[in-house]
């Protein structure tokens, strides 16, 4: 028997949780997640959310605005932006009243520090913007709008892994979804259905996301031929730890952490003198990749080093208790006395599922797709254009997670629940049974691995023809190889294995998407760095990519970027 | 350096009970103990169960019973650990589903009990409810709990008294109950001050000991007890 809910929530984190609040009691709704929601990755955010509150020092919507259209190198669509900025402020106050414990200044008010490209009057200087909890705000917030959830019952399946979305007749009926704990597959039919199923940092070798972040709900949109938008936007947050990928949060540098090389060099006064450390994390990142090729990481290797040794030591426990841990346990060094070894890390997505600022997903011509939705670091609004602010992203959730759910409340009266055929189903097992059975085959993570390698390679803060041609024909080739992958383990009761072999599907299509659109683009902006395309040129590229499956194979075109308030000028900080 | 992994096996389709099996694998001191759980899985027997997500101790997947001790894979690195051989088991006093996973349902129905959110029933001001910084501090290190469950499953009392709330719950309740924003306190302390509640606590202090969130969950359980005592008993 199929599971019949009027909307149905695919991820449990911020944006998934925050439409479901907005629903709870209005609908029949529920939250379908693959973890459980307290595990959901938008608990890793670290460094906070921002909303021009004035709380530290005067500021405004507007700056904030220009600051998300200017961090995204002006491939920003503008009205979302605007959105994001205006709402943020009601946002904020709105988590406050929740329950968020954010930390308070001396008037008792929510305290706000500097983030990397958050400024006061157009670009002039920083500006103190990001409301937080120490260094661990998405964790409080997660646990804040689960606690929530709770209070409004809202149903979840916990440990549920989609596998397809049913269309039927180019409406969206539902999904088939794989029960973890049983190895049952489902049909969920709902008239509603809203993608918050986050990044896919695990294309990529080093990454700060998690396990679970394989982008599951991004690349079922694309197969079943929502094209997707601006999927070469990768960000790398230039501090991970070193190897490790763990995320030092840029608040370390918002509380007045600095950058230096082998020599000891604050580098980034070279790179961006009026906001130096401050920069956006597209410029920072860049910036130590040239330390290091230039052999002035420290002795020579890969990494610089964040120097956290001025910072006294109330600060760091009062501010930045969570990362003087991480370093205590994964360096064994103490922040207050020893530098961090930090590089580039894979962080965040700017590209995903096309949307309108409604959530409401969108089809290659800009036409909204009835039933589908998708909020957050899955969908591509977009807001961040070719790179996203610090603390824009937890703002994006909250935001866009509740606007979808106003929307989706609207638009619930015109849709209906379609009856879907046995063909999902038997499909979904037919797909199960087929991994289960072959004897002989290559590894997942062997696959894994070399797609990971490749990316990271060839695909991260610097990029070129040469490169990018090489991971693609790689990527290619392991997607032919994908086919003949075998499983080991055969049984039904928390198969991981074969979890992980449906999740490489989706990395191995996502992957080719990026790489896709990144050689396609030729020039370079925000965090699409080509070294055979120095510069921005907005003639030619002022404008979104898409990359869409077909049966021939895959296409990329292009849709306009709104502009509203500010036209496109250098990025100079 | 080659390293032996004992790892607790319970497969309900073939087993009925737990059991131990040996796998030997070549490691590095700074490796955490998820990725030889890993390497182990990848390489030698994919079959081996267990939760994992974020990997550096933020979401609460991967809480397991290491070397006799409850704590996340992703925290623990094989250098903190001098035997040759290292033993993973599941959390004890959960039901376990398979090898290292266990039900986590009774303890997160517990932890809905204690109503995990702000009862506040004056509508909000425009902007923020104003709080000192002193009455925020009070919650500074209670907030850093992630419900991985590892007090929970390492206090001795839960082990005796299932319907026992254990310490992940009294976090929650003093997380609420120490927020000045919050409205109902009597109820919440009211809501602990049985055997079932903190006076169920007899002070073994692993939950403590064990916390990869450093939280001083005996004291922080005491305190409540001694609210209860000045609020309620007097």
């Amino acid at each position: 028997m199929p599971f019949k809910h009027d909307v149905i929530i695919i991820g449990s984190g911020l944006a998934g949780l925050r439409a479901a609040i907005e629903l709870a009691g209005e609908v029949d709704v529920a939250l379908i997640s693959k973890v459980y929601p307290t595990r959901s990755h938008s608990g890793a955010a670290q460094g906070g959310i921002a909303a021009a509150l004035g709380n530290e020092e005067t500021d405004s919507w507007e700056w904030h605005m220009y600051d998300t259209v200017k961090g995204g190198d002006f491939l920003t669509d503008q009205e979302a932006a605007e959105v994001l900025a205006k709402d943020a402020i009601r946002a904020v106050y709105e988590l406050e009243h929740m329950g968020v414990p954010f930390n308070r200044t001396d008037q008792g008010t929510i305290a706000q520090r500097a983030f990397g490209g958050h400024t006061a009057d157009f670009g002039k200087r920083p500006v103190k913007r990001a409301c937080h909890a120490a260094d661990r705000t998405g964790r409080v917030i997660l646990d804040t709008l689960y606690g929530m959830s709770l209070k409004k019952g809202i149903k979840v399946y916990e440990e549920f892994h989609m596998l397809d979305l049913i269309m039927e007749n180019e409406r969206l009926a539902g999904l088939t979804a794989y029960e973890i704990a049983t190895g049952d597959v489902h049909v969920f039919q709902c008239k509603a259905l809203l993608m918050a199923t986050g990044g896919f940092g695990k294309v990529f070798e080093t990454t700060s996301n998690c396990y679970a972040n394989t982008g599951d709900g991004v690349y079922l949109a694309y197969k079943a031929g929502v094209p997707l938008e601006d999927m070469e936007f990768v960000q790398f947050h230039p501090t991970g730890i070193h190897r490790l990928g763990v995320l030092i949060s840029e608040a370390a540098r918002g509380e007045g952490g600095i950058l230096r090389n082998r020599d000891g060099e604050p580098f980034m006064e070279r790179y961006a003198p009026t906001l130096k450390d401050l920069a956006p994390r597209d410029m920072v990142s860049r910036a130590i990749s040239e330390e290091i090729r230039r052999g002035r990481g420290i002795n020579g290797q890969d990494f610089v080093h964040l120097d956290l040794i001025h910072l006294t030591e109330e600060r760091i426990q009062e501010k930045l208790s969570d990362i003087s841990s991480f370093v205590r346990i994964y360096l064994g060094i103490e922040s207050n006395k020893d530098m961090i070894p930090v590089a580039p890390t894979c962080h965040y997505m700017m590209g995903g599922i096309p949307t309108n600022t409604d959530g409401q997903v969108l089809d290659e011509e800009s036409e909204w797709i009835p039933g589908l939705y998708a909020a957050g670091e899955c969908a591509c609004v977009s807001l961040h254009g070719a790179n996203r602010l610090g603390c824009n992203s937890l703002l994006d959730l909250v935001v866009f997670g509740r606007r979808t759910g106003k929307r989706i409340a609207q638009d619930i009266e015109e849709l209906d629940l379609t009856e879907t055929s046995t063909g999902p189903l038997e499909e979904a097992y037919a797909r199960i049974e087929k991994l289960k059975k072959r004897q002989k085959g290559e590894k997942v993570s062997v696959l894994r691995a070399e797609m990971q390698e490749y990316m990271t390679k060839y695909c991260s803060v610097f990029r070129d023809e040469d490169g990018l041609d090489k991971a693609l024909r790689k990527v290619e080739e392991l997607l032919g190889r994908y086919d003949d992958v075998m499983i080991q383990h055969k049984g039904r009761i928390f198969n991981t294995e074969l979890i992980e072999a449906i999740e490489l599907e989706s990395l191995l299509h996502l992957a080719q998407a990026i790489l896709r659109s990144a050689e396609s683009r030729k020039e370079s902006r925000g965090a699409h760095y080509r070294e055979d395309y120095q510069e921005r040129d907005d003639a030619n590229w002022l404008k979104h990519s898409l990359v869409k499956k077909t049966d021939k194979g895959v296409r990329i075109f292009s849709k306009p970027v709104t502009i509203t308030r500010f036209e496109p000028k250098p990025r100079v900080y | 350096m080659k390293r032996t992994f004992r790892i607790s096996r319970f497969d309900s389709e073939k087993d009925r009970e737990s059991h131990f099996e040996i796998y030997e694998v070549e490691t590095e001191a700074s490796d955490r103990i998820l990725d030889c759980l890993n390497r182990i899985r990848w390489e030698q027997d994919a079959s081996i169960g267990f939760r994992m997500s974020c990997g550096h101790g933020v979401c609460g997947s991967d809480a397991m019973k290491i070397n006799g001790k409850c704590g996340l894979a992703c925290q623990k690195l094989v250098k903190d650990f001098e035997d040759d051989e290292i033993s993973v088991e599941p959390l004890p006093s959960f039901r376990v589903l398979k090898d290292l996973i266990v039900d986590m349902h009774p303890f997160l129905e517990k932890v809905a009990l204690i109503r995990p959110y702000l009862v506040c029933s004056e509508p909000p001001p425009e902007k923020e409810r104003k709080q000192d910084k002193g009455d925020n501090e009070k919650i500074n290190e209670i907030i850093r709990c992630i419900l991985c469950a590892c007090c929970t499953a390492a206090c001795p009392v839960t082990g005796e008294n299932e319907d026992y709330l254990g310490p992940a719950c009294f976090v929650r309740a003093f997380r609420y109950i120490f927020d000045s924003r919050n409205e109902d306190t009597v109820a919440r302390l009211k809501q602990v001050d049985h055997p079932d509640g903190v006076w169920g606590c007899v002070n073994h202090f692993e939950c403590t000991r064990v916390c990869p969130k450093e939280i001083k969950i005996t004291k922080s359980i005491n305190t409540i007890k001694r609210e209860i005592e000045n609020r309620l008993q007097k």
